[in-house]
């Protein structure tokens, strides 16, 4: 019955979806007062039975109702409960599901947190966002159904696939589609500003904190995987190029490119058409992921077995959205009127080569990303592009990035006296230089010239991050710093720390493949390995072997490494569980191969050096978006909306 | 940005930048591009000397190594045509004869192929998408 009941649940989620996508839009276009009124009950509704919905599946999952098929295809009876749970989203069916229960989550906050927006306005973005709503449902309603019947059912289910079942996969994809699908708000702004007509400073400042919160879940979302694959899928890397991370990565680019240009739009009162077009792709770069990830052009541990059904119709939805909201910019871009011009030396103008490089190397990803599905479909053969292509192709733009992130925090709106940046700057950038060219002969002693670039650029935007925090909160000079600047210097900051982290992690990654039997020592890296030996274990729905080590550095014991080779019993596939010892400075990382015969196993053992500082940056990044949101002039509209809310609601409940 | 040469000087800036990237990008990209051959193909004398990919099943009952080594060798076949295909190093988690695999690397002699890296990801049916279609055609080509 429960399953029916969800499944009858979603039906009225897109009815009410349906609603909130039409009258308040009409009502909007007519001054309709009582039909703009619709949109946030009608928003309630939907929120209220896409909760059911889930509920549902949940309650399916949880009780082991394997009569439903995705429960069947999805989990086991033997599985943990944490992992019942989570296999909503471990299959195709389940994770669209969540999808459009974290649209509901977001449309729900803007249409409490648009309070202090006229109410047309808001209207119209809430009106997009049912659009938007009601084609993902359709979507999951009439192709990928989770509580589809199995007739007949089975006694036991097909496990939840192995890769999955591991912390990461409770908190990485909820992060990570609460980032994804938040693009969802800036383009629903974007196009009811078209819509409109009207685009000014105060549609950015009322744009801007919902992009920075969806660009904070992305950024933790995007972390948490590349940290998830780093100990579980990767045999110790951290960023493979895969097209499915390539399509989580590229919203997050033209998210971040999209927040530099709101700044400019709601300072300055320029780049509005950009802004908007940015709006757009970043949305559209996320349904393209969606698209590339549930259609069977690609396989990955992302994609689940697809039909193309699912695929057409995504990519039906993709044309939709984007081509319709493309169809209303071209009429109305050269509307938008700059309030004003800036020189060749000025804060705007660092943004905007900000925007021309983040959108260069976003290109550069697309293409590499697309290119063999194209060659694919047009069967001129089977081709893959490799990974040194990305990175060439992402270090080009995104290093001249990066050296003007320091100049451009310092330069001031409309124009910049050139002396003046220099006189402020040209001590962190002597400092830079000289650490970042003498720090890694003097700590690895051997270094390649884009190693010392690299360092040399992340070492400065560093320095010039700290520069104003220092002066403000140590020296106790100059002018304070408001909430949005500080968040500013702490995501830069961040930005510096990463970089520090890639750039070491992998020039002076250290990689063996050994076999080695019980007993033996194993020197590696400048540390020393002693195999102890290897013993069965019993999981709750695995056994594994597992190997005992003994780390030293020097002849000091650092502790005992316990990697294992899981053999998963529902799925019969092996999984590599690595131990890793962790500090500040570098990761030791172990995996226990397979069996070699005579009593040996291969193992691989790595060194990576600052590997800590690529998850810590990336944290600062979002603690500086967290920082900037809590900004006063956000926090003065918030307060406004409340005072106005008392009138709003007796319309709103009459409604 | 106010005055004509400005403005004149960002554009040319710009274009000069496109250009230097777009050069980089094409030798990046014709640098990086692999291509996929199945066993019939390779046999068929149409693979590069440069690295490739080949696909196809690892044959059951191929797969040796000498004890204690890590150097393995398996033969990777279409059920029309095999190559063999020598690796060292830890193979990885889903790898296993009468499975797809995907080997990267370059031919070292007649049926010989040297693999730097084993890529055994897949669906649930085991089969690399590439490899599927590779063992479609070779059936075919018997079939006729």
């Amino acid at each position: 019955m429960i399953p029916e009941f969800g499944q009858l649940a979603l039906a009225l989620a897109l009815c009410l979806a349906l609603v909130q996508a039409t009258l308040p839009l009409i009502g909007a276009a007519n001054g309709r007062v009582d039909w703009m009124a619709l949109a946030r009950p009608a928003a309630a509704g939907q929120f209220v039975f896409v909760a059911v919905a889930f509920a549902a599946l949940e309650y399916a999952l949880l009780n082991d109702d394997f009569s439903v098929e995705f429960v069947a295809a999805h989990s086991n009876s033997a599985l943990p409960i944490f992992y019942k749970a989570t296999a909503a989203w471990g299959g195709h069916e389940g994770s669209m599901l969540l999808w459009i229960a974290v649209l509901a989550i977001w449309t729900m906050a803007v249409a409490a947190g648009s309070r202090s927006v006229p109410q047309e306005f808001a209207s119209r973005v809430l009106g997009v966002l049912g659009i938007v709503s009601a084609g993902m449902i359709a979507f999951a309603f009439f192709t990928s159904n989770p509580f589809t019947r199995l007739t007949p059912p089975v006694t036991d289910g097909n496990d939840l696939n192995p890769l999955l079942q591991d912390p990461g996969m409770i908190f990485h994809p909820p992060t990570l589609y609460l980032g994804y699908v938040g693009a969802a708000v800036p383009f629903a702004f974007a196009v009811a500003a078209l819509l409109s007509g009207k685009l000014d400073r105060d549609w950015a400042k009322w744009t801007r904190p919902w992009t920075i919160v969806a660009w904070i879940f992305l950024t933790c979302g995007i972390t948490l995987g590349s940290w998830w694959a780093y100990y579980e899928l990767g045999w110790g890397g951290w960023w493979f190029w895969d097209p499915v991370e390539n399509s989580s990565f590229m919203p997050w680019l033209m998210t971040t490119a999209l927040l530099h240009s709101l700044a400019v739009t709601e300072r300055r009162g320029i780049f509005k058409s950009w802004t908007v077009l940015l709006a757009i792709a970043a949305f559209s770069l996320s349904l393209l992921g969606t698209f590339l990830t549930r259609s069977p052009v690609m396989i990955s541990v992302h994609a689940f077995a697809a039909d193309p059904a699912r695929g057409l119709f995504i990519l039906g939805l993709l044309g939709l959205f984007t081509g319709g909201s493309l169809l209303l910019y071209a009429p109305r871009a050269s509307n938008f009127e700059a309030e004003g011009g800036f020189q060749l030396v000025s804060r705007e103008a660092f943004l905007l080569a900000n925007n021309i490089l983040l959108v260069s190397a976003t290109g550069a990803v697309l293409f590499g990303t697309l290119y063999p599905l194209f060659i694919d479909a047009l069967g001129l053969g089977k081709i893959s592009v490799g990974p040194p292509y990305f990175n060439v192709m992402f270090l080009l733009p995104v290093l001249p990035l990066a050296a003007l992130v320091g100049v451009g925090m310092h330069s001031a709106w409309r124009m910049t006296p050139g002396q003046l940046l220099l006189r402020r700057l040209r001590w962190p950038a002597v400092g830079a230089l000289v650490v970042g060219v003498a720090a890694p002969f003097a700590i690895f002693g051997a270094a390649s010239a884009l190693t010392l670039l690299a360092v040399t650029i992340a070492v400065w935007v560093c320095a010039s991050s700290l520069l104003d925090p220092v002066r403000r909160l140590v020296l106790r000079t100059g002018a304070p710093l408001t909430r949005a600047q500080m968040g500013m210097c702490l995501a830069h900051f961040g930005v510096g720390v990463f970089m520090l982290g890639a750039t070491v992690a992998s020039a002076y990654n250290l990689e063996f493949d050994v076999s080695a039997k019980p007993g033996d020592r194993v020197e590696a890296g400048g540390y020393e390995f002693v195999f102890r030996s290897v013993r069965s274990v019993q999981g709750p729905n695995f056994t594994a072997d597992e190997g005992e080590f003994e780390l030293l550095a020097n002849g000091k014991s650092l502790g005992i490494l316990k990697p294992q080779i899981r053999l998963y019993q529902v799925q019969r596939s092996p999984m590599t569980e690595a131990a890793i010892d962790t500090n500040v400075l570098r990761d030791v990382f172990l995996a226990l191969g397979e069996p070699l015969g005579a009593d040996a196993w291969s193992l691989r053992i790595q060194v990576k050096p600052l590997i800590g500082f690529l998850w810590l940056g990336s944290g600062l990044m979002a603690l500086g978006g967290l920082v900037a949101i809590t900004d006063r002039r956000y926090r003065v509209a918030t307060r406004e909306a409340r005072s106005t809310e008392h009138v709003e609601q007796p319309a709103a409940g009459a409604a | 940005m106010r005055s004509r040469t400005q403005r004149k000087l960002f554009i040319g800036l710009v274009l000069v930048g496109i250009t230097v990237a777009g050069a980089f990008a094409y030798r990046a990209f014709q640098e990086n591009l692999l291509y996929f051959f199945s066993p019939t193909q390779v046999v068929a004398g149409e693979a590069p000397a440069r690295t490739f990919r080949l696909g196809g099943m690892v044959l059951a009952g191929s797969f040796t190594r000498e004890p204690g080594s890590l150097t393995s060798h398996f033969v990777v076949t279409d059920n029309v045509q095999s190559v063999g295909v020598t690796y060292t190093g830890v193979l990885p988690d889903l790898f296993r004869e009468g499975a797809g695999a995907v080997v990267v690397g370059r031919m070292s002699g007649e049926r010989e192929f040297a693999a730097d890296e084993v890529i055994a990801k897949h669906d649930e049916n085991y089969m690399p998408p590439e490899v599927a279609q590779a063992l479609e055609k070779a059936r075919e080509a018997k079939g006729e």
